[in-house]
Order: structure tokens, then sequence, then C-alpha cells
């Protein structure tokens, strides 16, 4: 499905590029078969992978939790949250493959460490208040960062975005409810959460990569529209709607530089620590290396069922052949009538 | 043998009356496991009542751009509109 450059003509060429800056010019959306820019498919591939990464490696933190929930309820919850960040990594998955990349491709390239990951999902959670924290901080910046994306200049990537930002509002509510009602027990409930949120909110600060004049590539990206708005821009959208979320909550951002400032209209901040998330991007995190660990051990322990599946396939398919060319109705496998109840064969 | 498995296109109805929309893809092993797949991955919140899956490379596909020669045949035919025909005003119902 992929087209190269390599085939047109410098006329050619010029004509192709036209057409890709105008529709780029013009808000309307690249569509896989398109023709773009190498580097363009190059920025995208990398930023849905990395994102489906996320998703992926972002099940683990909580997943942790699922069996030691502390009622049915929560569990459930629970559940769904984690299998919805799974299906937030297919999503995008499949966006990355319309770029002529394959996903078992990428699976490798993240369990060998050849592509990264937020670097929010290398911190440990240590209390049932975290799978509150994370639901609230985490997925509410992931919501900050993911609604823009909604408009990206890519087709398949915003409407993977669509899909995703629709089920992270039920992401960050639960986790906000589960705060309110910890913060409505004990005093030792009250102190966890705000344990927390003493350790959250600074990595969630940084999901917004690193500062404006650090980060190079943006100004590429959001000349191509992948991008909408620049890394400080987000994070400070961030801070704005969480503060008041705060308050209400009845919890201290751990921040004593935080206030409103009635100039700007915006609330002014402390600097997260970039050396840190220097230091936990390239791999050197708390949790580093048990995340891909688990994630390599689960592909590997998987295998054996996808070739049984396959191998499985393959015997059917044969099966249904050698049915038809004997000639018998196939039609009984399970698998069904094709389009509007005619039969498939 | 190769272990991964092929990609399918899914295509969901979202409710009766209305077409099925195609709403990405996956992998399965064959055609009813790429349906119990669809299902989960994309009909968790009922948005669906009836999935099709296609295997991705049985798709045949016109060439992208929309300038195309291929969709000529319909650009001149403004007669095939409506709005060509001139109708006065005092005509009710048209
Ligand atoms: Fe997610
Ligand atoms: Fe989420």
């Amino acid at each position: 499905m992929t087209q190269t450059t390599t085939a047109a003509g410098p006329e050619a060429q010029d004509r192709l590029q036209a057409h890709f800056d105008g529709v780029i010019a013009h808000d309307r959306r690249i569509e896989p078969r398109d023709w773009m820019p190498d580097a363009y498919r190059g920025t995208l591939v990398r930023q849905i992978a990395q994102h489906a990464h996320s998703e992926i490696i972002g099940m683990q933190p909580e997943g942790a939790w699922i069996t030691r929930a502390p009622s049915l309820r929560r569990k459930a919850i629970l559940f769904a949250k984690v299998q919805d960040e799974a299906g937030h990594g297919l999503y995008l998955y499949a966006a990355a493959e319309t770029l002529g990349v394959d996903r078992a491709d990428l699976t490798r390239r993240l369990i060998e460490g050849r592509q990264k990951y937020s670097s929010i999902f290398n911190y440990p959670t240590l209390s049932f208040a975290d799978v509150g924290v994370i639901g609230w901080l985490v997925d509410g910046a992931a919501i900050c960062n993911q609604v823009p994306l909604c408009r990206s200049s890519f087709g398949p990537y915003a409407r993977a975005m669509v899909r995703i930002c629709k089920e992270e509002s039920f992401h960050q509510r639960q986790g906000y409810e589960l705060l309110l009602t910890m913060m409505r027990g004990t005093a030792a409930q009250r102190a966890m959460v705000q344990d927390a949120v003493d350790r959250w909110w600074w990595p969630s600060l940084m999901m917004f990569g690193p500062p404006d004049e650090a980060s190079p590539n943006s100004a590429r990206s959001m000349g191509w529209k992948i991008k909408r708005h620049s890394n400080d821009e987000l994070r400070q959208r961030f801070v704005d709607m969480t503060v008041p979320q705060a308050e209400k909550l009845g919890v201290t951002l751990p921040d004593p530089e935080l206030r409103w400032n009635p100039e700007r209209g915006r609330h002014d901040f402390g600097t997260p620590d970039w050396d840190e998330l220097k230091r936990v991007i390239s791999g050197n995190g708390p949790c580093n290396e048990e995340r891909v660990e688990r994630r390599r051990r689960a592909h590997e322990d998987g295998a054996w069922v996808r070739r049984a599946a396959a191998a499985h396939a393959k015997k059917q398919a044969a099966r249904q052949e050698a049915a038809r060319e004997a000639g018998q109705d196939a039609g009984h496998t399970g698998t069904g009538s094709g389009a509007d109840g005619r039969e498939t064969r | 043998m190769n272990q991964d498995w092929p990609l399918f296109e899914v295509f969901v109805r979202g409710k009766r009356g209305l077409n099925h929309v195609h709403v990405g893809s996956l992998h399965a092993a064959d055609e009813r496991m790429a349906l119990t797949h669809a299902r989960d991955l994309y009909t968790r919140r009922n948005e669906g009542v009836s999935i099709w899956v296609v295997r991705s490379s049985d798709i045949t596909a016109s060439t992208p751009d929309e300038k195309d020669p291929f969709f000529e045949p319909s650009g001149d035919k403004v007669y095939r509109h409506p709005t060509f025909y001139d109708i006065p005003d005092d005509v009710p119902h048209i």
C-alpha cells in the first residue's frame, strides 16, 4: 500500500509535493494511499508507534492492582479501563500499519528497546490511591494531548484519536471518583491520596515532553499539522485545568511556585526536573526494565497460541478447500455467511 | 510457518438503518477469530449491531488522488444533480 517517491521524475515530484502541501494548507486530511514526503511518513510512524507502545505498556502499572482491588465494583471498573488501554494500543497499531509498517515489527522494536513509550509508565504504583491518581492526572494529561490530535492531518491517526478520546473521559472520571471516595474516608486514606499526588504530579507534567526550546522536531510536526499545539502550551492547559480539580478534591499540588497569575489569566508553575525526564526516557527510570521485560515475556509466552491459531486456520482452510472441490456445501463451518446474508462460498 | 496473523478490515453497522462503515483493522488467524476480535475491539460500548470483516488483501481500491481520471466520468455530468434544473419558485413540492 505504500508509495515511494523514487519512480517520479523531478517535475512529477514537485507536483506531488505541491498537492500534499495544498491538502495540509487547506486543513484537509492525508490518507494512507496519498503521496506523502518520506519524512512525514517517518515522523508519523515514530509518533504513532510510540503512542501505541505507551497504551500497551500503560496497562502494567494499573493492571498490577486488578487482583488487589478493594471491591468487586472497583475491580470491574479497573478491568474495563485496562482493557480500553489495550484497545487504544490496537487502534494505534492499526493506524501505523496503514503507513506500510508491520505490527509484529513494531512490537519487536519495543521489546528490543529501539522504540520508546511515554516516560510516565516507568513509575511504580505503590498504593491503590495511585490507580485513582493515574486516572485523574495521567489520563487527564493524555486527554489534553489527545484532543487536538483528533484533528491531526493524517486521517487514520485522527480517527483513532476520536475513538480513543471518547473512551478517555470514563478513565479520568473513574479515577477522580475513586479519589473523592478515599478523601471522604479515614485520615490514613486521605494521606494515601496526598502521597500519590505528590509522586505523580511532576511526572504527569513531563508527559507533555521537553520544553519547547528543547524540542526541535515540534515545529516541523506543527507545520505538517500532525501536532496542533506546542508541548509548553499543552502543559499550561493541563495545569489550568487541574488546579481547580485539586482544590475540590482537597489535595495540595506539590509545587510551591504554583499560583494564579491574573495578568496572564493562567497559572504560573515551577519547572519540572528535566534531567529526571531525560534519565527516565533513556531507560533509567524506576521501572523501565521491569516494564519492557514483562512485555517481552508476555509476547514470548503467547507465541505458541499465535502459532496454534495459525495452524488451526490453515487446517480449516484446507478442509474447506477439499470440501469445495468435492462439491459439498462448506457453509456450515461457523464462519457465517457473507455481506447481506449472501452465502460466501 | 508464519505465525503472524493476516490483516482484516472491519466494518460496523452502528444501528439498524445505517450502512456498515469502515472502523479500522485488526489481525486474526481466520475470519471467525477476526469477528470476535472485532467485537471486543470495536464494539465494547454497543457501537454496533452487525460486523463485517474482510481480508485486507482481498480489497481492490481505486487510486488515491481525488483528481484522478477514474472519477472524471462523473465530474462533467452536472445534469445528474437536482440543482442543474431551473424551476420557477411558485411551483410547489419540487
Ligand atoms: Fe489510552
Ligand atoms: Fe486512558
